[in-house]
């Protein structure tokens, strides 16, 4: 206990002096563990993963990175070992693929007194990331139920996708509820459209069927805010609500942009927040600035004036 | 085979046949009556426009895997195989804006592009399984995962969409149609016509029949079975092609979550309608029965709300299970 107490020690003493002169020439690498690119958001999260990465790489030419993606939690334990085995990374950004199967694992790498930064999901046992950073999930949902509160009243009547029934849409869900309650919206109907934009089709177009008075339309995520406009497209219905989409998709922050007034606002939960970490990572090795701690990105509500500043027309979300 | 033990004795035919036959057809109705009692809407025109427009997919993808799987084999990638085709088509319509402009000879050209693609991927299923012989299921298995990750790298992680004024111009070919009826739904329908045709009067039909009940038997009657076992994989690839024709045009973007587990809504749709699984013996107006009873159910959960979200998949497998077992009960009973 106490030879691994000196090693940590003396670990942490060697990440301080890192922006000492005398081990400028030392090169200090960087863990980058994500899933794979298997849809929108996870393909803007790799997106600004390898921005960041090559930003930093040009800025401070003593760090060096490596990043892998995984398909699933075995892959991504085996790449965190393979990090810490083969490349001696002096830290390790992580965004756990699930939080049970990465936890001792990523305790392990901890335990070699590696920096450990975790990203958006937690791992199931508190404390053993040094820095922790993340969207905000029921944020997320309140920010929406709040432009709903404002805009609607007694006796309006809105219907809500859902996403794949998780934690993290149940969060979501619940702050947007507990947002619109004793406003006197009335939700009509609830079904999940799982975030993908052919399901969230047919569920409009279900819920266009069954329900003549639609005023406002929880999409909860751009790629099913995308099919539940086709529908309501198809029905001639445009004129009848609005929709409210979520994450700050590059298609529709442009329309708008172009001032699309069935699209009158958007929430963010950006992809970009693994370059927060990376960056924040980056800046605790290379020099004394602390950065240990919670780091969490708020939901902003995108409004036509300002939806310049959050379009990346580079990105493939 | 049934066909040949019906005709021998003309007495038992009829009841045989209609405890058999009927018992997805009884589902379907079942399934109508239960839907109208429940939302007035439910038979409304819009409401039976869409289900049907949106059956189309699968129930074009379904008249090709009846054949495949009447000739005792199964393709898991259709679904993989129309994200990736639906990714290239969009690609190749994009390319060509340049040089042929938005008008009909881009979506002519698109449309080409995505029937090849199609074909090509059947293609290949179809040649490493009849020719090299390697297991339907590998195969199918492993290019699933292949045109899954291609389209998802094509796509680099995110969505293609097709280009704004293209889609515009396309819109019609899933939103139009002729005196009301959606083209999706006249396309499901010539498709499902021919291939019932195909099925039972023609050479090739019963060559697949042949085939899926009994490889030796049909090889020494002189059918080639490594050519008609790759015909139906070919087929099948080339109406993954349609299907993804009439697919861009509703959304006008493919990912990597396109067509998801559409390949087993495939098979359960040609199962509940009737056609045996190890092949042998396949029935195409039953597939499109089968279609319709899996979308009928998404749209009268959604419509009803009765239950809670969360068992939509559970009363989806209730209903598939039960009607292969009011068929399998009508079999059984002769």
């Amino acid at each position: 206990m106490k030879r691994r107490d000196i090693f940590k020690g003396a670990a942490l003493g060697l990440a301080l002096a890192a922006a000492g002169p005398a081990l400028a020439q030392d090169t200090k690498v960087i863990g980058v563990a994500i899933p794979s690119a298997t849809h929108g958001f996870m393909g803007g999260l790799n997106y600004h993963a390898q921005a960041a990465i090559e930003r930093l790489e040009e800025t401070y030419p003593q760090l060096d990175f490596v990043l892998a993606t995984a398909g699933d939690a075995g892959k991504m334990v085996n790449d965190i070992e393979d990090m810490v085995a083969t490349r001696n990374i002096s830290a390790l950004v992580v965004l756990p693929f699930e939080s049970e199967p990465l936890t001792s694992p990523v305790q392990a790498v901890k335990e070699q007194g590696i920096w450990v930064t975790v990203v958006d999901r937690g791992l199931s046992v508190e404390g053993i990331e040094d820095l922790y950073v993340a969207g905000d999930n029921p944020g997320f949902g309140r920010v929406a139920g709040e432009y709903f509160a404002e805009n609607l009243g007694d006796g309006d009547n809105i219907v809500v996708l859902r996403g794949i029934p998780t934690t993290l849409d149940n969060e979501r869900v619940d702050a947007f509820t507990a947002a619109i309650d004793g406003s006197g919206i009335n939700v009509l109907d609830m079904q999940h459209g799982n975030w993908n934009r052919d399901d969230a089709f047919n569920v409009m177009q279900d819920f266009l069927s069954k329900y003549d008075d639609i005023d406002a339309v929880w999409a909860a995520d751009d790629d099913m805010a995308v099919g539940v406009l086709e529908a309501i497209d198809q029905a001639g219905r445009n004129d009848e609500m609005w929709v409210v989409g979520g994450a700050g998709m590059k298609q529709i922050i442009k329309r708008m942009m172009d001032g699309d007034p069935m699209l009158p606002v958007n929430v963010t939960y950006p992809p970009a927040q693994i370059a927060t970490a990376i960056e924040l990572t980056a800046l605790g090795l290379v020099s004394d600035t602390p950065v240990a701690g919670r780091f969490i990105i708020g939901s902003q509500r995108i409004t036509p004036e300002n939806a310049e500043q959050y379009y990346f027309p580079d990105s493939p979300f | 085979m049934t066909d040949t033990t019906g005709e021998t004795t003309a007495g038992p035919r009829r009841p045989r046949l209609n405890l058999h036959v009927l018992g997805p057809v009884l589902a379907l109705i079942a399934l109508i009556i239960l839907g109208a009692s429940l939302n007035s809407n439910f038979l409304s025109y819009g409401n039976v426009t869409n289900v049907l427009a949106r059956s189309a997919f699968i129930g074009i993808i379904a008249v090709g895997m009846t054949f495949v799987i009447t000739a005792g084999g199964i393709d898991l990638s259709v679904g993989s195989m129309a994200a990736f085709v639906a990714g290239v088509m969009i690609l190749a319509m994009n390319a060509m804006i340049p040089t042929l402009g938005i008008g009909v000879p881009l979506i002519v050209a698109g449309m080409t592009v995505a029937l090849l693609a199609g074909l090509g991927a059947g293609l290949i299923n179809g040649f490493l399984i009849s020719k090299v012989g390697i297991e339907a299921f590998i195969v199918t298995l492993g290019s699933m995962g292949i045109y899954r990750s291609l389209t998802t790298w094509l796509a680099d992680g995110g969505t293609l969409s097709l280009d704004f004024d293209a889609r515009s111009f396309y819109r019609p070919v899933y939103y139009d149609g002729i005196l009301g009826i959606a083209w999706p739904i006249i396309v499901f329908a010539l498709v499902a016509i021919l291939g019932e045709l195909a099925m039972r009067k023609t050479p090739f039909g019963r060559h697949c029949a042949a085939l899926g009940a009994n490889e030796q038997v049909a090889r020494y009657s002189a059918v080639k079975v490594d050519r008609v076992r790759m015909a139906t994989y070919v087929l099948l690839g080339m109406l993954v092609g349609v299907a993804t024709i009439m697919y861009v045009p509703r959304l006008g973007s493919a990912s990597g979550s396109t067509g998801v587990l559409w390949e087993l809504e495939a098979i359960a749709a040609v199962i509940i309608g009737g056609t045996v699984l190890k092949g042998g013996f396949g029935r195409v107006w039953g597939t499109v029965v089968g279609v319709l009873i899996l979308s009928l159910i998404d749209n009268i959960l959604n419509l009803a709300s009765i239950v809670s979200p969360y068992l939509n998949g559970a009363i989806q497998g209730v209903i598939v299970i039960l009607a292969v077992v009011l068929q399998r009960e009508g079999k059984s009973a002769d």
